[in-house]
């Protein structure tokens, strides 16, 4: 037996919990037609999605949710299939990923550039290259410190490959100058700013980098620092829940001339940030 | 980057009214509020009944319990991730990503918080009433709604840390809920993004307001509770 | 078969209590009938508190039987003894919160209007929203005392009501007590104080280490103690 009082107590805490549920219960049912897309930090850092998606939910209605990782998290989002389409930049594993079934087909949707960013005292003495593998060569001669990303995104898979064409064999000749953080390409820049380290960026994240601070371009132009994004849908028949109409709607809307278009309009200070490449051969 | 600049951030998202911002400040509380009161309607019984109850091995869970409040924010995203992921147990109820999957990891990390403060309360409460208590023939479970009523005061402080262990936890929303804009991004995943794109004052003032918030909060039961420890005596 | 109309009296039959291999109670037995108030006297240690404790029901004892005249002291599955305990043991509530908890777990109806004629009956009215926790130590016991008198009791126990207050207070709860006593409240309390016991009871029983040793009408246990032991702790040669 309780009180009245203790009984309003009680009733009052459940009128509450009623509530919370019926917001959380409101939040799931209020979902629309949605897909959810798995991307790199270097489209949401950007702020490319923040242009392109309310474009598209205009045209179509549908709402996209990007989930940004890095493009290994990504791709293995995808692989497990929690994400409708993977929107990536590392052409070797996006092949791989369609290869082994996790993807249908992969599209070819735009470039940007990698670019070399150093501190303005440029201890390695390479500000103003366009030879990226001379510039790394110095870097490592000169043991300047350099952050790596670390976190098999597309970025670091990129700067792995650069250091092999180098020729160098990175994991075994770095020392305490190649510091490896496993984070964004944002707290990469973050941090190579606060050390006055080298950190290999991609040029739109660069742009839009806004604690700059002593950092600048050292290395741009080479073609080697070439980047690719590609766009997947996850395979239905792997993942039966994938919406694969709503999902190709997407793709077929980033590759279509009004995405494009989209694409290219995306500037910040003036500048084009990334590159619509969809209808290039081979890209 | 220097302080004012932050503050000017804060001011500016407060008083401009954004609706992005409004959006993300009224889904983190929302998120952590349903997180909060729904853990209470588990945690508040089961800590009760664990003030009460004696059987073997009681210690040892109470023991996990209390651990389980330093329990890593990560490792609560991580475990609610696999059990969610499409590829986990409960993929099906396709919940990852969603504002409900940041409400379950909220959840986990609130829960011990709960249960651990509530049966301390209620075990210090029933050592003082226990016999008035069995003298009106309220015993075992009967007991606990007055229990609870009278620990009214320490167990609002104990939901009160709870909902501020939830609020500015980042690593558990960021795994389970993705940072979605418009969708599951909270004030401390802003915090973190706005961070990582080198906006740091920007990041500074959502902080500013994030502190503003708890500490109102805060200070609203702080009030609550001097009103009630005066009453309660 | 229609219910008993009383409890009383009580039966208690060799009751024996030990604890941590103690033995603390032996074979102590008498009967309770109804009306007046009844001591239980003795020194320190002497299992006063323990005997209230297992006629209420609070333990159970190792031998022996408390017999009630009716369903464990029970009528219309409601108890019919009540007990006040020698610290108030006050909720974090008002006085009158007080006063309605314990109305609405053992009755269970009326609640308001009981708690209301617990008030008026007591002097409490002034009190009745104050913090019971803030009250006075003989306020306190005063609500104690009306809480357990809400629940319509034919017996109530008190483990030593007044030893913790000051002798103005004592005399307050003293002259309750006798009124109580007056309207045909059956009492059975316990006091270390053999003056409180002069004052208040018509019986004592008087125990030491765990043993019955005197049941007496006060006026003769006091002015011609029958054992050594009576005479010695009325003397004052008995350690409490």
């Amino acid at each position: 037996m309780t009180t009245r009082r203790e009984m309003l107590g009680l009733a009052a805490s459940l009128a509450l919990a009623l509530g919370g549920l019926a917001q959380a219960g409101a939040a799931i049912a209020q979902a629309p037609r949605f897909i959810t897309v798995s991307s790199t930090t270097s489209t949401t850092d950007s702020g490319l999605f923040e242009h392109l998606l309310p474009l598209f939910k205009a045209k179509t209605g549908i709402e996209v949710r990007v989930v940004s990782q890095g493009t290994g998290q990504a791709l293995d989002t995808g692989r497990r299939g929690d994400a409708d389409v993977v929107f990536v930049h590392a052409r070797a594993q996006e092949r791989a990923f369609v290869a082994d079934g996790f993807g249908v087909a992969r599209k070819p949707v735009m470039y940007n550039d990698f670019v070399l960013i150093g501190p303005k005292s440029d201890p390695a003495g390479i500000k103003g290259g366009t030879d990226i593998l001379a510039g790394l060569k110095a870097v490592q001669a000169k043991a300047a410190p350099f952050v790596s990303r670390g976190d098999k995104s597309g970025t670091h898979a990129a700067e792995l490959n650069l250091w092999q064409a180098a020729g160098i064999a990175i994991a075994q000749a770095k020392g305490p100058w190649y510091r490896e953080i496993g984070q964004g390409m944002g707290a990469a820049l973050n941090t190579a700013g606060a050390m006055g380290a080298y950190v290999l960026s991609d040029r739109a994240t660069w742009i839009s980098f806004k604690n700059r601070g002593d950092l600048a371009i050292m290395v741009e132009g080479d073609a080697r620092l070439f980047n690719q994004y590609g766009v997947i849908l996850v395979n239905p028949a792997r993942h039966p829940h994938v919406k694969q109409a709503d999902g190709q709607a997407f793709i077929d809307w980033l590759v279509s001339p009004e995405g494009q278009k989209a694409i290219a309009d995306y500037r910040i200070e003036g500048q084009q940030l990334f590159f619509p490449n969809a209808a290039e051969p081979g890209a | 980057m220097d302080v004012a600049s932050a503050f000017a951030a804060a001011f500016q998202l407060v008083l401009g009214l954004d609706p992005r911002f409004l959006q993300i400040v009224g889904l983190s509380l929302s998120v952590t509020l349903t997180a909060v009161v729904l853990a209470a309607l588990i945690g508040l019984p089961l800590g009760a009944w664990l003030a009460l109850a004696r059987f073997p091995g009681r210690a040892a869970l109470i023991v996990l319990i209390n651990g389980l409040m330093g329990l890593p924010p990560v490792v609560a995203g991580l475990m609610v991730f696999l059990l969610l992921s499409r590829s986990g147990p409960l993929g099906d109820w396709g919940l990852l990503f969603t504002p409900s999957a940041m409400v379950a990891a909220q959840m986990l990390l609130v829960l011990p918080i709960i249960v651990a403060l509530t049966r301390s309360t209620v075990e210090e409460l029933w050592t003082e009433y226990r016999e008035h208590f069995r003298s009106i023939g309220l015993t075992g479970l009967r007991a606990v709604p007055s229990l609870l009523w009278d620990g009214r005061f320490a167990l609002a402080t104990g939901l009160l840390a709870g909902f501020g262990r939830a609020s500015a936890e980042v690593g558990a929303v960021l795994i389970v809920g993705g940072n979605i804009a418009g969708y599951t991004r909270t004030m401390t995943t802003s915090i973190a993004l706005e961070t990582s794109k080198g906006d740091l004052p920007l990041a500074l003032g959502l902080g500013l307001v994030l502190i503003a918030l708890t500490l109102a909060i805060n200070a609203a039961a702080y009030g609550a509770s001097r009103v009630g420890a005066r009453f309660a005596g | 078969m229609r219910p008993p109309a009383t409890i009383l009296p009580l039966r208690v039959r060799g009751l024996s209590f030990a604890a941590g291999g103690r033995t603390l109670l032996e074979d102590v037995s008498f009967t309770l009938p109804r009306g007046g108030i009844t001591a239980i006297i003795g020194p320190n240690g002497a299992g006063k508190s323990l005997t209230l404790r297992l006629c209420h029901g609070l333990l159970a004892p190792l031998s022996g039987t408390v017999e009630w005249c009716g369903d464990g002291g029970r009528i219309g599955g409601t108890s019919r003894h009540a007990m006040v305990f020698q610290r108030p043991v006050m909720l974090r509530r008002s006085a009158r919160a007080n006063l309605a908890h314990a109305i609405a777990s053992v009755i269970g109806r009326d609640v308001a209007a009981r708690t209301q004629a617990a008030l008026e009956r007591f002097g409490l009215e002034a009190l009745a929203d104050r913090p019971a926790r803030l009250l006075s130590g003989g306020e306190q016991q005063r609500l104690a005392i009306a809480r357990a008198w809400a629940l319509e009791p034919e017996v109530l126990f008190l483990d030593e009501p007044s030893s913790h207050l000051d002798p103005g207070a004592t005399r307050q709860i003293e002259q309750i007590m006798t009124q109580l006593a007056q309207e045909g409240l059956t009492m059975l309390m316990t006091t270390h104080d053999f003056q409180q016991a002069r004052r208040l009871a018509g019986r004592v029983l008087f125990l030491n280490k765990g043993r019955l040793v005197e049941d007496a009408d006060t006026a003769r246990f006091f002015g011609a103690p029958a054992t050594e032991e009576a005479r010695a702790f009325i003397a004052g040669e008995l350690l409490w």
